[in-house]
């Protein structure tokens, strides 16, 4: 009894693992069917792209201008301990275009946009606007999800792509300002090093980044508990479970665009 | 005419109904009323579809609820609801319109505006409510609001989740009447669920009680007062002995 007891308790977590797994893939297949059957709702889909797109602009940038210029530092910091330190403006774009760019990103939009669009959707939820818009012959899937998730599949990896210029922009700036780099070397060694291949897989993970920030922002919005108890548990859940699945989505995009 | 056969509905242990059957013929205002939990919501929103019954079926007009395009069964509706539930990213009168600017009763834009601001004037707001937000308004103007936006599309059926709750005396008496007013005058089939007896009394034509899943009582509301039924004068008295057991 007492081996089985811990057994049991794993068994019953891996199916509730697999349950919630199966449900947000539902949810996910739900959403995107949504996404090309009419009605469309052009409104609401451009108030998504604006509030996930054009507004996460600021923290995107100051994020990524930020990581540039403290990559840069280290870089030079450790490739000095064996003389390397002229690969600064290599590991710098590779550094941002292959991993923290997209990265920083994606968590930065799971923590700005995720969050926003749970707790949206739980308090409507909660205040029965939800049900009211089914009463008035709307699907709240078509009117409240299919449009942010489009919206963030587009406008992620848009920033993705900005965030990386920015990024590689700060640690230009660190590299010319502080640390006696040539600015057009610095330039022509970014531009040279940099492969078509590592901004399409920049582009490709803000893509899915996006898409699966959106995703879980509404998939825990419309299945939050009653009360604010239920939006607080909705949005937490919803930014760990983004945050977790971007990291690991990473992982294996990684591993697909560059294993050798 | 909307008719409730056995209609059980559980939640987890919890059975809430335990085979509802009801008649609401048409064109006349039923109130059904009965204790917090007695599952008077549940029984409103299983005829929307919004929550599915374990057994038993509800039929409006003859037909299946669940069977059909459910949008166009949907059309026939209105609802207003315990807190309003206006969408707050829009503004009133596109809170109003909401049904009216999509869908199979789409008009254009200038339209569904005027026909918005009318509503509003009907339920007794001025013209300038309309490009205010929900969360500008008080509570009052707020029912008022999704009162409008309930009859906005002309609705066969309303229905009316709690509809003084939350409100002063006079606000609730204002809203009671209005309720009885514009259901007269669309000649709507309207289903109330309350626990205020004012509204009852300003609503109804029929009363139907519900009480441990099954409805306990129904009948004109004229009756009421004498119908001889323990649980049923218990709940309109507002008494803490009698059949129907009361937490201290």
């Amino acid at each position: 009894m007492i081996v089985l007891s811990p057994l049991g308790a794993l068994g019953r977590a891996t199916l509730d693992v697999l349950s919630a797994m199966g449900r947000v893939a539902i949810f996910a297949f739900a959403t995107f069917s949504h996404m090309v059957r009419p009605p469309f709702y052009p409104r609401e889909f451009a108030l998504a792209l604006l509030q996930i797109g054009w507004l996460s602009l600021p923290v995107v940038g100051l994020t990524a201008l930020f990581t540039g210029g403290a990559l840069a530092l280290q870089i030079y910091a450790g490739g000095a301990r064996f003389n390397a330190e002229a690969v600064v403006p290599q590991i710098v774009a590779i550094g941002m275009v292959r991993e923290l760019g997209p990265v920083l990103v994606g968590l930065m939009i799971a923590a700005r946009v995720t969050s926003s669009i749970a707790a949206e959707i739980a308090t409507m939820k909660v205040t029965e606007q939800i049900d009211a818009l089914v009463t008035l012959s709307t699907d709240p899937m078509k009117y409240l999800t299919a449009p942010r998730v489009l919206a963030a599949l587009i406008t992620v990896p848009i920033l993705v792509g900005i965030g990386d210029v920015i990024g590689i922009f700060g640690g230009y700036a660190v590299a010319t300002q502080n640390l006696g780099f040539n600015p057009a070397t610095y330039l022509k060694n970014t531009v040279d090093f940099l492969e078509f291949r590592d901004i399409v897989s920049s582009l490709i993970k803000g893509c899915v980044f996006g898409g699966i920030a959106a995703l879980m922002g509404c998939y825990y919005g419309m299945n939050s508990g009653r009360g604010a108890q239920g939006v607080g548990r909705a949005t937490k859940g919803s930014v760990e479970a983004a945050a977790v699945m971007i990291l690991a989505a990473n992982f294996l995009l990684t591993g697909v665009f560059f294993s050798v | 005419m909307i008719r409730f056969e056995g209609v059980h509905k559980a939640f987890g242990d919890n059975r809430v109904l335990r085979g509802v059957d009801l008649e609401i013929t048409k064109g006349t205002s039923m109130v059904i009323i009965g204790g917090s939990g007695t599952g008077k919501s549940v029984a409103l929103k299983c005829v929307l579809g919004l929550i599915t019954p374990d057994q038993g079926r509800i039929l409006v007009d003859g037909k299946d609820s669940r069977a059909g395009d459910h949008d166009a069964f949907l059309a026939r509706f209105g609802m207003l609801f315990q807190g309003g539930a206006l969408f707050d990213s829009l503004p009133v009168w596109q809170n109003v319109a909401f049904r009216l600017l999509r869908g199979s009763l789409k008009r254009p834009q200038a339209e569904a505006r005027e026909i918005a601001i009318e509503k509003l004037r009907r339920v007794g707001l001025k013209p300038d409510v309309a490009d205010r937000f929900p969360a500008e308004l008080s509570g009052g103007m707020q029912k008022r609001v999704g009162l409008a936006r309930a009859i906005a599309a002309e609705p066969q059926i309303i229905f009316f989740d709690e509809p003084t709750t939350g409100l002063d005396p006079i606000m609730a008496g204002v809203i009671n009447d209005l309720i009885r007013e514009i259901v007269t005058e669309m000649g709507a089939t309207a289903m109330t669920i309350t626990h205020d007896m004012s509204s009852v009394r300003a609503i109804a034509d029929t009363v139907a009680m519900l009480h441990d899943g099954v409805i306990q009582w129904t009948g004109p509301v004229g009756q009421m007062d004498v119908s001889g039924d323990p649980y049923l004068d218990q709940f309109i008295h507002g008494r803490a002995e009698g059949p129907i057991e009361a937490v201290r």
